[in-house]
């Protein structure tokens, strides 16, 4: 296994920081080293933003107040 | 636990007490809302699925809020009462038998920009530009149910790998095959648009 395919292995990891100090160490070490990497992670790093602002969708109108009328309707008065 | 059997004043100060926690508890519940239904949208196909689903969880948290444990991770708590009643209903996405997950490497994505566009397309961000949103949720909307629970949960709800293992009921490693798995089919099916 090349440094390059060690790398990419542990980039999903290191963006979640999910990864052991050994191996934070090791990613960066080559991240340091490698433009082809480098610019890997950076596009990583972005798409990962880009999914998570694109596929977060607002709560519509509305369903605040009817969730917050579930607390008083359901006092006391539900089944299990 | 036992029913109070207690002198009056002691006895009101635990009703007291109790509905006290009970109000802090909805408040804080109902703070988390948004993000919850975030969640909850990516799991189903309509917002009217994911408004039912978000309603029903909050319906059952308010009835259980007694087996929520103070100081623990109360999105997280929700999202477990998520899960389960959208399985319980078979509400999930469907995805079609005969299609066979293809798999590729983490860089996928990103060597088929370069292919198309040369290497300094990845130094310019142009993925927002190549993909759009109804993309992305598509290509979410693809994903074979157990590989998209984790995937929205970890890169849309922002959970980390534990929470996500407590929240489906799997083992660590599941959820990191999963989410691997899962990452690369989103970039297979993303890189059919950014590059067509």
């Amino acid at each position: 296994m090349t440094d390059c395919d060690k790398c990419e292995e542990l980039l999903q990891g290191y963006l979640d920081r999910e990864l052991s100090d050994e191996e934070v160490s090791t990613a960066e070490a080559h991240l340091d080293t490698c433009d082809y990497c480098r610019r890997r992670y950076r596009f990583e790093e972005s798409l990962r933003v880009y999914v998570r602002t694109t596929a977060a969708e607002r709560m519509p109108p509305g369903l605040m107040e009817r969730l917050a009328q579930l607390r008083t309707n359901d006092a006391g008065a539900s089944p299990i | 636990m036992g029913e109070p059997d207690t002198a009056e004043p002691e006895g009101a100060r635990r009703v007291a007490t109790e509905a006290r926690d009970r109000v802090r508890f909805e408040e804080e519940a109902l703070a988390l809302a948004d993000q919850v239904y975030r969640v909850a949208r990516r799991f189903v196909s309509t917002r009217e699925e994911a408004e039912d689903l978000v309603q029903d969880t909050y319906a059952r948290a308010f009835r259980s809020w007694q087996s929520y444990t103070p100081g623990t991770n109360l999105r997280a708590w929700l999202l477990r009462i998520l899960t389960n009643l959208n399985v319980d209903r078979g509400r999930r996405l469907q995805r079609r038998p005969d299609e066979t997950p293809l798999e590729e490497n983490d860089y996928y994505l990103a060597n088929r920009m370069v292919e198309s566009a040369g290497e300094q397309v990845l130094d310019q961000d142009r993925v927002v530009e190549r993909l759009s949103q109804d993309s992305i949720v598509s290509a979410l909307s693809t994903l074979p149910d157990d590989f998209r629970d984790v995937v929205v949960l970890v890169d849309i709800g922002d959970f980390s790998y534990a929470d996500a293992a407590q929240i489906l009921d799997i083992p660590l490693g599941t959820v990191m095959s999963r989410l691997h798995r899962g990452r690369r089919l989103l970039k297979a099916r993303l890189a059919e648009e950014a590059v067509s």
